[in-house]
C-alpha cells in the first residue's frame, strides 16, 4: 500500500495548487448552485424537486447538479424513478480539510527537522 | 529542504509527505532515534512536545505530552511496530488520558516513515494512515489548520448566506 501510493505522488503542491478547492469555489460562484445547495443541506431533493423552483429547463438544473457533484460538495443517486440529490460536505470535504490541515503539520515538522540539521552545519 | 510531494488520498484517509533533507541517512534517523531532537519538531506550531518515554526498539513505547498556549496539555503514545535502523521505522501513535494512558475511545493512525539516501542528502517519506476522522479532527483543533482557514470561512460564509 505504501509503495503503491509513493508512485501515484503527485508534484509538489505550492500555496497556489489546490484543485479541489477551486472547484469547490467555482461550484458556489454561481447564485443557482448556491441555492441547490442550500436546498440540499437542509434536506435530500430528488433532481426533478429542485427543477420546480427554477425558471429553467431540467437538463440545465440538472447541469447544475453535476458541477456540484464534480466539486463533490453532492452526491446523485437513483431511486426508482427519481434522481435523489444528497449532500457530502460532511464527510468527504471535512476529511480533505483535515489532511490539508496535516499536511501543513507535515510541512512545520520537516522545516523544524531542517533547523536541527542546519545546528551541525553551523558547528 | 525540499517538500518532494505530498499526497493525498481522502478515501483511505492517508498522507503521504516527501521532503529531502541535506544530511545523511543515519543524521536524518537520528531526529527520530533521540527524543531531545524529537520533541523539537513532533508538535503542531505552538505546540511544543515533551517525550517522557522513548523506547525506540520494536514493540517499544514512548509517551509525550504537548503543551498548548494556554498551559493544556495533549497526552499521546507511540508503539514502534517495524524498526529497520536507519532506513525504515514503523509506528502507532494515539492520544492518552491525563495520566499518560492510551485513551482506547480515541483512534490510533498508523505511520510509515521511510528514509532513503540521494545524490546529495536524504529522501524521507512518511506515510500517515488515519482510522477515522475524530483523530485528525483532534490534531485539527491544536491549532494546525492555519492554511484552510480562510478558503473554508469563505465556503461557511456562503452556506451561511444562503441558509439565512
Amino acid at each position: 500500500m505504501v509503495v503503491s501510493e509513493l508512485d501515484e505522488a503527485e508534484p509538489a503542491a505550492g500555496p497556489g495548487d489546490g484543485r479541489e478547492t477551486d472547484r469547490i469555489f467555482q461550484a458556489l460562484a454561481d447564485g443557482t448552485r448556491r441555492d441547490i445547495l442550500a436546498r440540499v443541506i437542509r434536506e435530500e431533493q430528488s433532481v426533478s424537486g429542485l427543477a420546480r423552483h427554477y425558471p429553467m429547463s431540467f437538463a440545465a438544473v440538472q447541469k447544475h447538479v453535476a458541477v456540484l457533484e464534480r466539486a463533490a460538495l453532492v452526491s446523485k443517486q437513483r431511486r426508482g424513478r427519481e434522481q435523489v440529490v444528497r449532500v457530502e460536505v460532511a464527510a468527504l470535504r471535512r476529511a480533505a480539510r483535515l489532511l490539508d490541515s496535516y499536511e501543513q503539520l507535515w510541512r512545520h515538522r520537516a522545516r523544524g527537522i531542517e533547523q536541527i540539521l542546519a545546528e551541525d552545519r553551523e558547528r | 529542504m525540499t517538500v518532494v510531494s505530498t499526497h493525498k488520498d481522502v478515501e483511505a484517509l492517508t498522507l503521504t509527505f516527501v521532503a529531502e533533507f541535506d544530511a545523511s541517512v543515519e543524521r536524518v534517523w537520528r531526529v527520530w532515534e533521540d527524543p531531545r531532537q524529537l520533541e523539537r519538531w513532533w508538535g503542531p506550531p505552538t505546540w511544543p512536545a515533551t517525550f517522557v518515554q522513548h523506547d525506540f526498539v520494536v514493540g517499544g513505547w514512548s509517551r509525550y505530552w504537548m503543551t498548548g498556549p494556554a498551559g493544556e496539555k495533549a497526552h499521546g503514545w507511540w508503539t514502534i511496530t517495524a524498526i529497520d535502523a536507519p532506513h525504515r521505522l514503523e509506528f502507532d501513535d494515539g492520544f492518552a488520558d491525563a495520566d499518560g494512558e492510551p485513551d482506547n475511545g480515541m483512534p490510533v493512525s498508523h505511520a510509515v516513515v521511510t528514509l532513503e539516501a540521494t545524490g546529495t542528502g536524504t529522501r524521507m517519506t512518511t506515510v500517515t494512515r488515519f482510522a477515522d476522522t475524530a483523530q485528525l479532527e483532534q490534531l485539527v483543533a491544536m491549532g494546525m489548520e492555519e492554511g484552510m482557514r480562510e478558503a473554508m470561512s469563505q465556503i461557511d460564509g456562503v452556506l451561511k448566506e444562503e441558509k439565512a
